[in-house]
């Protein structure tokens, strides 16, 4: 095993952090954050400038072939930088189904349009009685002809709003809570009966509620794999976010860190008192149990034994769950008010962890399954 | 030991339930009961009602408009208060500014403002902090010089609670920067917030909610007569205040509401194959936070009623630090529990139809959109009223003699 990175992997981790100390400081994001789009459009072309947006599809398909490893230290840059662009959504998520379900021709078509920048997707699972359930899909999706009719309504839909092309779950047979019978369907935005309603989330993002009213695509939309297909993309999604959540959690203890030292109250800093060294110290803990989770992830991302990626993914979402939530209400708690405040990074980190804490599941939902599972190292 | 509520207790209970049942306004109990704060009006005419029933000040002396109540009667009646829930009294006014002024203040200061601060006629706000003295709240720099019959007040507060909806504003600032100790320099003065020289600006916390500001102070006239207290024993009346603000913050009522409210909420929130509330994870956390919430009722009542027996000694109960630390950490647990309720729904963020930048209507629950926020919002249960940190550092000291 060799946990330091290549040439190449360092290279990348630096062009990135450069790139975001150039656009992405907390006052750029700022005015990024309150923009339309509630993202910068020059960033994402940088972005794509920089490869990262064909990452991690094949050569072959228009992509650089790279793998989970390479997302991990990408995702981790942009989680210390609070980055806003729909990265999760476009490359990881839309570009996981198209990698894992759809055909060459579909890959030909819309990879190379990803990693230029132009297209944005987007992926509509959740529902209001879905919660962390991947399984529980009530949108139906009827044969018509060649093609399919989809009809139902997807809740907090990240990027949403204006993302190009919708990755949409949908029930082609059996019961609302059945393993069997969910389909995935590329369904472009501006198709037919879609309608969006985008708002913020609690982090100051973007989602949409996404209504599908007998919305027609044709044969060609279906993406192959059903539910294993979904619980695939989903755990290189926790990876990611995993990777993302370090970068945060990485990026609130250094300033914690900076201010136990600067902050001074009965005359000198607060850092010198030992209750808030322990709390340092315990955070730094808390970051190297996570950030070993976030490795664990990338390993297991490409795992080809679904349960064993299944049951290791629950655990990496449970753990870095729980030191995210530390980390992040000890960010607030020895700043003291000033972290309290909007203009002030320490309490954006606690914002984001908690949204990334409460995508894909929670603590609790992965616990339960995990258990029910035989947990971590299972018994004969 | 009479470890149960009298017959007596129990009949005031009663009476109290009936009472804001038929006084509180529906929209004000709507409002409260979704979780956000009182408007400015809805919080001063609630005040005003119980002002007029006589129970908005029901701790302070009788010729005051306090009630001759047992400590436990008190507790009955803001616990109802909490748990219906209706707004409390204003704090600022009720249980800082209003004893110290009883403690402190001249003749005539009382006569002016106690009234009016039991009415809700005037609405104070608290400036002790600043930039630079937050935990160390005596090394504060806020200045005011004596000119004739008045003190010129030059400087910055900040954290300063509601000071958009304040019209007076009680100070601490530094009138002898040379004193032997930090604490020996300083005093106590009202100020009207339209005295020329003051200007407020909003601090947005992380919530996107404007609650705290900053207050500046440039050139302000103040008259002397509203100098609390002696001049530079400001101090005395500031820990006489602080003990009493750090007393008032357990707020069990008002965290049992929330818990009932909770139950009820996830008993209707779907939670993939059954309703949250059927989790059987998510029960047990809730109930353990319950049991914790009633360890704390019970040392409420104990502090209470050593409160009433031991008003002549005057010796700090030590379970009455447990009160702030464990009921902020209580208040903030449920706030997490909240979030785990409302699941992916809660990544919404509030939509409050009185905010400009209002967020689309419709998406989830209004309580889902609103757990974050207040999960988030309250992070500063444990910082302001003396952090927990400090909360600690004084039962070290005080309590355990280290
Ligand atoms: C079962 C057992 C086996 C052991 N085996 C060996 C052995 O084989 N060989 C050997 O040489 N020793 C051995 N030890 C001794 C062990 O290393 C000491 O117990 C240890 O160093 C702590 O010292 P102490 O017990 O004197 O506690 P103290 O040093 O008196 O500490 C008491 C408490 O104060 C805390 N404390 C002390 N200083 C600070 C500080 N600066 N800041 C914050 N907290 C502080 C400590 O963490 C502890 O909680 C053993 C001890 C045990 C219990
Ligand atoms: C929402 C909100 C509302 C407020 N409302 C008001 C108001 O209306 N009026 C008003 O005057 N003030 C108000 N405050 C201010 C509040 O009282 C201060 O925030 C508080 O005293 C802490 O000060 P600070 O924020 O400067 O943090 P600091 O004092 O800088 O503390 C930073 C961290 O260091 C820790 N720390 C400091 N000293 C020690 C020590 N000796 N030992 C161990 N740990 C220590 C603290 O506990 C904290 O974790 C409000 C604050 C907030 C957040």
């Amino acid at each position: 095993m060799d946990f330091d990175l290549s040439e190449d992997q360092r290279l990348l981790q630096d062009s990135l952090a450069k790139l975001l100390k150039d656009k992405y400081g907390f006052e750029q994001r700022k005015a990024y954050l309150k923009s339309e789009t509630g993202w910068s459009r020059e960033v994402w072309a940088a972005f794509a400038d920089l490869g990262l947006l064909g990452m991690p599809f094949a050569e072959d398909d228009g992509g650089l072939g790279y793998g989970a490893v390479e997302t991990m230290i990408v995702m981790e840059q942009m989680g210390r930088a609070l980055t806003l662009e729909p990265f999760v959504s476009t490359v990881v998520l839309g570009g996981g189904f198209l990698r894992h379900g759809a055909t060459p021709e579909q890959r030909s078509a819309l990879v190379p349009m990803i990693a230029e920048g132009k297209l944005l997707m987007a992926f509509a699972h959740t529902e209001q009685q879905s919660r962390f359930d991947l399984h529980d899909v009530a949108t139906t999706a009827k044969k018509d002809g060649d093609g399919w009719v989809i009809e139902g309504r997807k809740g907090v839909v990240v990027h949403g709003d204006t993302a190009d092309q919708l990755v949409v779950t949908a029930r082609i047979s059996g019961g609302r809570r059945d393993r069997d019978g969910i389909g995935v369907f590329l369904v472009p935005a501006d198709a037919t009966g879609v309608t969006r309603r985008g708002f913020r989330t609690s982090d100051g993002q973007r989602a949409a509620d996404i209504t599908f009213d007998a919305v027609k695509v044709d044969a060609a939309a279906e993406l192959q794999g059903g539910l294993a297909l979904v619980e695939r993309v989903a755990d290189e999604a926790i990876a990611a976010l995993g990777a993302e959540a370090i970068g945060c959690m990485e990026a609130a203890k250094d300033l914690t860190i900076d201010y136990l030292k600067t902050r001074k109250q009965f005359g000198r800093p607060i850092g010198s008192f030992q209750s808030l060294q322990h709390r340092a110290a315990e955070m730094m803990v808390c970051l190297e149990q996570a950030r070993s989770m976030a490795m664990l992830a990338a390993m297991m991302a490409s795992e080809r034994n679904d349960d064993e990626r299944r049951r290791n993914m629950r655990a990496v979402k449970i753990e870095i769950g729980r030191n995210a939530r530390f980390v992040g209400q000890q960010t607030i708690q020895m700043h003291g008010g000033i972290a309290m405040t909007m203009e002030y990074a320490g309490g954006h980190y606690l914002k984001r962890l908690t949204v990334i804490e409460n995508m894909f599941g929670d603590m609790d939902h992965h616990l339960a399954a995990l258990s029910e599972e035989g947990g971590v190292f299972v018994a004969a | 030991m009479e470890l149960r509520f009298t017959d007596e207790e129990r009949a005031f209970r009663e009476e109290v339930r009936s009472w804001i049942d038929a006084n509180l306004p529906a929209e004000t109990r709507e409002r409260m009961a979704s979780g956000r704060t009182p408007t400015k009006a809805m919080q001063v005419d609630w005040q005003k009602r119980l002002y007029a029933q006589g129970w908005a000040v029901p701790h302070w002396p009788v010729e005051w408009g306090g009630q001759p109540w047992s400590a436990i009667k008190r507790f009955i009646l803001s616990e109802e208060i909490q748990s219906t829930p209706a707004p409390s009294p204003l704090g600022f006014n009720c249980n800082m500014l209003g004893p110290v002024l009883i403690a402190f203040g001249t003749d005539e200061q009382k006569k002016h403002f106690l009234p009016k601060l039991a009415s809700l006629d005037l609405w104070f706000c608290q400036g002790f902090s600043e930039p630079g003295a937050g935990s160390d709240l005596a090394s504060l720099k806020c200045a005011a010089k004596r000119e004739g019959d008045h003190y010129i007040v030059n400087g910055q507060k900040t954290w300063t609670t509601l000071a958009q909806h304040a019209d007076w504003i009680f100070l601490l600032v530094r009138t002898d920067a040379g004193a032997a100790k930090q604490q020996e320099g300083i005093s106590f003065l009202l100020v009207d917030m339209k005295t020329p020289g003051i200007t407020v600006r909003p601090i947005i916390t992380i919530d996107g909610a404007h609650e705290v500001n900053e207050v500046f102070f440039d050139d302000v006239k103040v008259p002397m007569a509203n100098l609390v207290g002696t001049e530079n024993r400001g101090w005395d009346c500031a820990k006489f205040l602080l003990s009493n603000e750090r007393t008032g913050q357990a707020r069990v009522g008002a965290s049992k509401e929330r818990i009932r409210r909770l139950k009820l909420i996830a008993k209707e929130t779907p939670g993939g194959a059954r309703p949250v509330m059927e989790d059987p994870r998510f029960r047990s956390r809730l109930t353990d936070v319950e049991v914790q919430l009633k360890a704390l009722e019970m040392t409420t009542l104990r502090v209470l009623a050593d409160e009433n027996r031991a008003l002549s000694q005057r010796k700090p109960n030590p379970a009455s630090s447990v009160l702030k630390i464990r009921g902020t950490e209580l208040q903030q647990a449920i706030s997490e529990l909240y979030v785990m309720a409302a699941g992916p729904y809660g990544l919404a963020a509030p939509h409050d139809p009185e905010a400009d930048g209002r967020n689309e209507p419709d998406v989830a629950a209004d309580w889902q959109t609103l757990a974050q926020a207040t999960y988030f919002n309250w992070r500063k249960q444990s910082i302001y009223g003396g952090s927990t940190e400090i909360q600690k550092n004084i039962m070290a000291k005080a309590f355990l003699g280290l």
